[in-house]
């Protein structure tokens, strides 16, 4: 499904974060990727996630090379990916409401006649009330709002989901609830996870298999 | 019956039924907080968990005087057996309390830090106001401080934005220290931190409380609240619903209050199950108990009545005591 191999990123091309990097994850895998926190493994995560062009290596999803990151990715690639990040605050627009802002993908690509049937599926899938459909981020709890922010991520059915540090900010209880949602999902439609994050209890108990940042090498060294 | 045990020594805070209204336009109150009560004992630390939105970080506001306008307290909050920190007038907060005796801990070290500033230059300004040290001592005391909080001394020049997020905590939590106040008040000091920082922060924390100083710990991160605190408050929808012992709340018999078992049976390493449904709007809170509506045992008392916190518990399955009638049933 993804493929990173001897990825190298960061934000200085003379001091990168990430350092031929490989990793991969099947189809239908879910794989964790432990790390301490600056370790670059959200650096990492962007680059999986088409978000940040990589310096050199190469990635490919589901079998095709990637040439092109951020709004250079063609649409095929882009809509194949969700993601959510750690911080649903800084990862919504406060303008909109949560209805709004879980459909936006759908408006994005034209499949806005999707809109109502879709979010509220979705809606459902992750326990957001009408109401609070109606409120804008200000006015739910960090818990609502990563809720919403993980049904936008699923709104286009990715056949990859990245999860950086999703609960990091959550209780255990909505941490549980989130996490049940996520594989509810992969059970349903195959797809494939990569979850970053700390905290190794979580990622073993979630991930059919979890990488320690440093291990990586090791484990996938390209060979030739 | 009294919402704590008896310290050995006067407590350093002492809550009695602090609650804070939030008056919205249109007159729809959200009751942030009701009827809190607790206290914290020099040396002692309790951790307060929740879950987001339950109004866990507006009680500390509340205690350091940083509510919005909107905002109506009740109650009291009495530092040090002599300062109502909910009635004290702005200028005394400012001078005498915040940085002195309270030291703050924040929930986003990154707004927390000024951004045009590096680590060193607002270290050397909390030095000078807060203990005097003044001129060619202060680059020493500097690292010093620094070294409490096991910043790294070769990050001291950079800005906020240059460093990750464990960095920026280290940085907020060596500022807290600087005033050697007696009651730290530590806002989720470890969201965002992987294993080993939240272990080494909380330790750090731990260290200053055996020293003699008081922790208020606020934190939904519930392995950091079992590695670091005596006692545990639990809050729900914006009300304490049970305080315990540390060790009798993680391990046996456990917590008291279905909320609570709930808390604990969610964590990746016990059942990883999650309570159904979510807490109500601290807007529209039932009539009964918060939780009736998710928990298991409820019955007709349940969404009739609120339930007074008694013994250290507000549940109407566990009315007395230490017994445990819930866990009984559980286990059976």
């Amino acid at each position: 499904m993804l493929e990173l191999t001897r990825i190298t990123a960061g934000y200085d091309r003379r001091d990168p974060v990430v350092r031929e990097v490989s990793l991969s994850v099947a189809a239908g895998e879910a794989v964790g990727l432990l790390g301490p926190s600056g370790c670059g493994k959200s650096t990492l995560a962007r680059v999986a996630a088409l978000l940040h062009r990589p310096d050199a290596g190469t990635m490919t999803l589901d079998g095709a090379v990637v040439r092109g990151w951020r709004h250079r990715a063609p649409r095929e690639q882009r809509t194949a990916v969700g993601v959510v990040f750690q911080q649903p605050r800084l990862s919504a627009d406060p303008r909109i409401g949560l209805r709004e802002l879980i459909a936006q993908p759908l408006r994005a690509t034209g499949r806005r006649r999707e809109v109502p049937e879709r979010v509220a599926e979705l809606a459902r899938l992750v326990g957001l009330s009408d109401e609070l459909l109606e409120r804008r981020p200000h006015a739910v709890s960090d818990g609502q709002l990563q809720r919403a922010c993980l049904a936008r991520a699923l709104v286009l059915r990715p056949r990859l989901l990245i999860c950086d540090e999703m609960t990091a900010m959550l209780d255990a209880s909505t941490t549980a609830a989130l996490v049940a949602v996520v594989e509810r999902y992969r059970a349903e439609s195959g797809a494939a996870l990569l979850a970053v994050g700390h905290d190794r209890v979580l990622l073993e108990r979630w991930c059919d298999r979890t990488v320690r940042w440093g291990e990586h090498h090791a484990e996938h060294a390209p060979t030739g | 019956m009294t919402a704590d045990r008896a310290p050995d020594t006067a407590p350093v805070l002492d809550v009695r039924d602090l609650s804070v209204r939030f008056r919205m336009r249109g007159g729809n109150d959200i009751a942030a907080v009701s009827g809190a009560r607790f206290s914290v004992a020099p040396g002692e630390c309790l951790a307060l968990v929740g879950e987001s939105g339950c109004g866990k970080s507006v009680l500390a506001s509340a205690l350091l005087g940083l509510l919005p306008a909107n905002a109506a307290t009740t109650g009291s909050a009495v530092l040090g057996g002599d300062t109502d920190l909910l009635t004290a007038g702005e200028r005394t907060l400012a001078r005498t309390v915040r940085g002195r005796r309270i030291g703050l801990v924040p929930q986003s070290p990154a707004a927390h830090l000024t951004p045009v500033r590096t680590v060193r230059a607002q270290l050397e300004e909390a030095l000078r106001e807060l203990t005097g040290v003044r001129g060619s001592d202060l680059p020493k005391a500097a690292l010093a401080a620094a070294a409490r909080a096991s910043f790294p001394e070769g990050h001291l020049d950079r800005y906020p934005h240059e460093l990750s997020g464990g960095l920026a905590q280290r940085a907020a939590t060596a500022l807290a220290l600087i005033g050697d106040a007696p009651l730290l008040l530590a806002d989720e000091p470890t969201t965002g931190l992987d294993r080993d920082l939240v272990e080494r922060t909380v330790d750090e924390l731990r260290r200053h409380t055996d020293t003699g100083r008081a922790l208020l710990i606020i934190t939904h991160d519930l392995a950091a609240a079992e590695r670091v605190a005596d006692r545990v408050a639990v809050m729900y929808a914006g009300r304490i619903v049970e305080i315990a012992d540390a060790e009798d709340f993680f391990q046996a018999p456990g917590p008291r209050h279905p909320y609570a078992r709930g808390l604990l049976a969610a964590l990746p390493e016990r059942d990883f199950a999650p309570i159904p449904g979510m807490p109500p709007e601290l807007g529209a809170l039932p009539e009964g108990c918060a939780f009736a509506a998710r928990c298991g045992h409820a019955d007709d008392r349940c969404t009739a009545e609120r339930p007074a916190f008694r013994a250290d518990l507000a549940c109407h399955h566990a009315p007395t005591g230490r017994t445990h009638p819930l866990k009984e049933a559980a286990d059976a």
